[in-house]
Parts: structure tokens; C-alpha cells; sequence
């Protein structure tokens, strides 16, 4: 027997979610809406949704006035630079733990996860005293490192809840015809893991992107990447809703979408794959 | 079939990640430590003396601290409380049948997406300046007078605009574990006779828990930790009043320029984490041999 669902309940929560919906999305839709207008109407009285004079004037001017371009490069740098580095490392270790477990694997993993649980204010101290004497302050190589080490257990998490799907008997059978393990890992293991691969780089890009811990503390103006130059809008100063607008706009669209694609890896990636 | 040869291959694979991690808990960490029994102030170079237990006594007995203590909790359990009752009610909902809820979805994870600087600044300035913000238009429109959230309830809003940024999480994790819930059994139920309440309560609800344990803790994990959204609101003010334990260290370390006293709070942030991990580990511990 289906389950019978009146026309008139699928209404109701057609209604009902859309109304929720639109709810929670609507202080990012209003920050790209007002983004289009001038500082006045951004306060006028009773304020306007979709009828006022569009302008792309706060874009130019956000650029103009703090740089939008070099904080964009920086975090596209600081976030891909990261996430790549840690991939790299970490392919080869979820591959390890996947296909040649021993009794300690476990535990390994487990430890692993656990430098993630370490509050980062517990090291912000000695941290900070690195970089400042390494020089390392301020730069993006400093933020990659850092970011790395942040998601490193994620990544090889991830990468490891993917790789266990992968049949072993393949790579067997490709070790039987002779692939070395290198060849193994580029031909065999590297096509299966690729969806896998990609939604852990999608997943690591956004939390990396969007980290507000390290690189506010750790940087100034040279390697500063989108979250400070957010940040800096935080006193105000004047008419300055349409530009903050503008800023946000510009800061989350690039995530915003590449996170639309994720929806699902988002989940397992942050569940750890214990909710599927 | 790990042969030896494969053995050491897996072992050299897995040594950088684990060299790395190993150093990254151990090196900065033990520096915390370390410095936590000294004074030292970045404004006095060379100046730095052990200290003993002084900078745990002065952390103690702040009162800042203890009021830093229960902000962090406050966050954490008003954002846990929202977050979970919020996102049990939206999951249940979307995993209704209905017209368009691929847009819903795509509409109801935006705000997890967000950064937290620019999520926490687009809620001060434009919906809770008490001037200019769209909630003070909407109470003077039907006669109230509009309410300056970040100065009068300063704590309240951090944790509304950090449970806006969370709720999306929840939602989807939760209904992420409903659509796994096997439809014959809930048919069944359906045809013995259990009416809604009851299947929700029966069989939903069970079915779901481990999904909530697992939204529980790992929100936890990065509750414990909310400092973007403090930094550009309240600045953890008017006076301590929205400073939570992570905030609390930054502003002895990077402001006050207090070292040690710093990582005393540090050390004491570690170890309140290190509770909430315990259960956490044990939990993901389970799903690993299952």
C-alpha cells in the first residue's frame, strides 16, 4: 500500500517550507539586494525590496577603498594551497589505512581526530610567537601551514570513509597483474577514488575559506584573506550599509555556490561518516 | 593479504600525516604549557620569570573568568537548544512530500555557508542596529519602541546569529538520517493503528538519535570555540558581558599582551574541550566497528 498523500497536504507544506525557507535564506538575499543600492535607500524608510535604482557603484567602491581583489587572491590561494597540500598528504595515508589495516589502525584514526577536538585559543600563544619570530606572520605560506594541520584529520577522515567503499578484490587483482604501487595508486585506486577525492577537496575549499580563527589572528593586512577583509568593515563609519553589502556579497558568492554542489559531502565529510 | 613488504609501504605512507599531526599537538601545546608557569608579558621583554600555579590563581579567581565560563556555555547549549528542537521540526518538514524541495534544501543550507565575519557583521548592522537595522523598522511600524539587541541583550544575539549559522547543519544531518528510515516500517506502524505522534515517538525518534548525539557533539566541538562572531558584534562587551573562554585568551594574549597568563586560559579551554572529546571519540569509536 503507497502511502496516499493528498494534493491539499503537499500544498500545506509546499507553503509551509517555502515560508521557512525563504525565512532563513532571507539575510543573505537582503545583503545582495541592498549591495545594489545607494547608502540612502540602503536606509530609507520604509525600505525598499526589488524597487529602487540599481547600482553596481558600492562594487567598485568596496574595490577602490580596501582591495577586494588581493583578499580574494589570498583566500583562494590560502584555501586551495591548503586543501591541496593536505591532500597530498593525506592520500597516501587514508589509502594505507583503508586497504593494508593492522590491529593499531584504529587507533591511529582515532588519535588523529582527536588533535580536531584541541581548542585552537590552547596553542594561539605559541603560535603566534612562531610565526612572529620566523617571520612567518602575515604571509600565506603561514596560513597554508596552519590551515593544513586544521583539516589534515578531516581530509584523511574523509578520504578514508571513501577509500573502505572501494573493493579490495580490484586492487588485488591489479597487484596480480604486476602494477607496482605506484602504478596501482595512479591507474587503479585514483579513478575509483576520484569522487571521493573531489568532494573532500569541495568540503576542506569552504571550511578553509570560511576559517575566522587563524586568519584573523595571524594576519595584517599583506596575507589577509577574505574573512579580515570582512572584519575590517566592522566599525562603522558613516553611510556604510550598501558597501558592507557589497563586501559580503563579493566575500560569499564564491562558496556560496561551490557549496550549493556539496550538499551531500558536505554531511558525511563533517559527520565523519557516521550519519549517511 | 598485508604481506610484510606491504606492511612497511603502508607504515612510510602514513609517516608524514603522522609525524605532522604528532608535532602539531605536541610542540605548540607543550609551549602552552611551559608558559603558563611563567610571567611574561610581550611589553616586558626579558623579564620572564617562573610564575608557579600564579597565572591558574589569577585566571581562577577573575571573575571575568567565571563569567567567560558561563558565556561559553550559554553558547553552547542556547545555540544546541535551537539548533536541535529547530532542526528535528525542519527536517521532519522538508522530508515531507511537496513542490520544489530541491530549492528549499539549497535555500535552507545557505547560511552554514556563510563566513562567520560576514554572517555575524550583515545581523549587527542590518538587522539589529537599533537605528537603521530591519528589526527596528519592523517594531516602530506596529508602535514598539526597537530594541538595541547587541547592548541590552548582547549574549542572546551572538547566540541568534550563531544558531542561524548552525540550524543548517542540524536540518541537514538530520534529514539526512530520516530519509534512511525505512519507509515499510513506518507503513506498518501506519496500518497497526499508531497514529502520527506516536510513529514520531516510536519510531522516528529512536531511529534519529544517533543522528542528534552526533549533531550534539560536533557542534559542540566548534561552540566551544565561537570567536569571529564575538570579535566584530560586541568585542566580547559591554564589559565582559558576551566574552566567552576563547575570546577571553585572545584578549589576554593579543591585546593585553600576557603571555602566560593567556596560556593558563588556554591550558584550561584544552582541558574543557578534552571532556566534550571524550564522549565524542567514543561515539565516532562505535560507528567505526559497526
Amino acid at each position: 500500500m503507497a502511502r496516499t498523500v493528498s494534493s491539499q497536504r503537499k500544498i500545506v507544506n509546499t507553503v509551509l517550507a517555502w515560508t521557512i525557507g525563504v525565512l532563513i535564506f532571507f539575510p543573505i538575499l537582503w545583503t545582495v539586494l541592498t549591495s545594489f543600492k545607494t547608502e540612502a535607500e540602503a536606509i530609507a524608510s520604509p525600505p525598499s525590496l526589488l524597487f529602487f535604482d540599481w547600482t553596481f557603484e558600492n562594487y567598485r567602491e568596496v574595490q577602490v577603498r580596501s582591495d577586494y581583489f588581493k583578499h580574494f587572491m589570498n583566500s583562494v590561494v590560502i584555501s586551495f594551497g591548503s586543501t591541496l597540500l593536505g591532500l597530498l598528504i593525506a592520500i597516501p595515508a587514508a589509502w594505507a589505512m583503508a586497504f593494508a589495516p593492522t590491529p593499531k589502525t584504529k587507533d591511529v584514526l582515532m588519535w588523529m581526530l582527536s588533535t580536531k577536538m584541541m581548542p585552537a585559543v590552547g596553542v594561539l600563544v605559541p603560535m603566534y610567537l612562531l610565526f612572529r619570530n620566523t617571520g612567518l606572520l602575515d604571509t600565506r605560506i603561514g596560513l597554508v601551514m596552519i590551515l593544513t594541520l586544521i583539516n589534515l584529520p578531516i581530509i584523511i577522515w574523509m578520504l578514508y570513509t571513501y577509500f573502505k567503499e572501494i573493493p579490495g578484490e580490484i586492487l588485488e587483482a591489479a597487484r596480480m597483474d604486476g602494477a607496482s604501487l605506484a602504478k596501482e595508486i595512479v591507474y587503479v585506486l585514483t579513478p575509483m577514488a576520484v569522487p571521493g577525492i573531489a568532494s573532500t577537496l569541495l568540503l576542506n575549499i569552504i571550511l578553509a575559506w570560511n576559517e575566522a580563527f587563524w586568519t584573523l589572528n595571524l594576519t595584517a593586512s599583506k596575507a589577509a584573506p577574505l574573512t579580515a577583509f570582512i572584519a575590517s568593515y566592522s566599525s562603522p563609519e558613516g553611510l556604510f550599509y550598501a558597501k558592507l553589502s557589497a563586501a559580503s556579497t563579493m566575500a560569499i558568492a564564491p562558496i556560496l555556490i561551490l557549496g550549493w554542489f556539496s550538499q551531500k559531502q558536505l554531511v558525511r565529510g563533517l559527520t565523519f561518516g557516521a550519519v549517511k | 593479504m598485508a604481506t610484510l613488504h606491504t606492511r612497511s609501504a603502508a607504515r612510510l605512507m602514513m609517516a608524514p600525516s603522522v609525524l605532522l599531526l604528532l608535532a602539531w599537538m605536541v610542540v605548540p601545546l607543550a609551549m602552552t604549557v611551559y608558559f603558563s608557569f611563567l610571567r611574561y608579558n610581550l611589553l616586558m621583554p626579558g623579564m620572564e620569570e617562573w610564575a608557579g600555579f600564579d597565572n591558574y590563581k589569577y585566571f581562577l579567581t577573575d571573575p571575568a573568568f567565571f563569567q567567560a565560563i558561563f558565556n561559553t556555555l550559554a553558547i553552547v547549549l542556547g545555540v544546541l537548544f535551537i539548533t536541535v528542537l529547530g532542526g528535528i521540526g525542519l527536517a521532519l518538514l522538508l522530508d515531507q512530500p511537496m513542490f520544489g524541495q530541491g530549492i528549499v534544501r539549497i535555500l535552507v543550507i545557505a547560511p552554514f555557508l556563510i563566513m562567520p565575519t560576514v554572517a555575524a557583521l550583515v545581523w549587527k548592522n542590518m538587522f539589529m542596529n537599533p537605528v537603521n537595522g530591519l528589526f527596528a523598522y519592523l517594531a516602530k511600524s506596529v508602535g514598539l519602541q526597537p530594541f538595541d539587541f547587541l547592548n541590552n541583550a548582547p549574549l542572546m544575539s551572538i547566540i541568534l546569529i550563531v544558531a542561524w549559522q548552525w540550524l543548517p547543519f542540524a536540518t541537514l544531518i538530520l534529514l539526512t538520517a530520516l530519509q534512511s528510515l525505512d519507509e515499510e516500517q513506518k507503513e506498518a506502524a501506519q496500518m497497526d493503528g499508531a497514529g502520527a505522534w506516536s510513529r514520531f515517538v516510536y519510531l522516528t525518534l529512536p531511529h534519529l538519535s544517533r543522528a542528534i548525539t552526533v549533531v550534539i557533539l560536533i557542534q559542540t566541538i566548534f561552540l566551544l570555540s565561537v570567536f569571529a562572531e564575538i570579535l566584530v558584534t560586541t568585542n566580547g562587551g559591554p564589559g565582559t558581558q558576551s566574552t566567552n573562554l576563547t575570546f577571553l585568551v585572545y584578549a589576554q594574549a593579543l591585546l593585553q599582551f600576557d603571555v602566560g597568563g593567556a596560556s593558563a586560559g588556554g591550558i584550561i579551554a584544552v582541558i574543557l574541550a578534552n571532556i566534550v572529546a571524550f564522549f565524542l571519540m567514543r561515539m565516532i569509536g562505535k560507528t567505526l566497528e559497526a
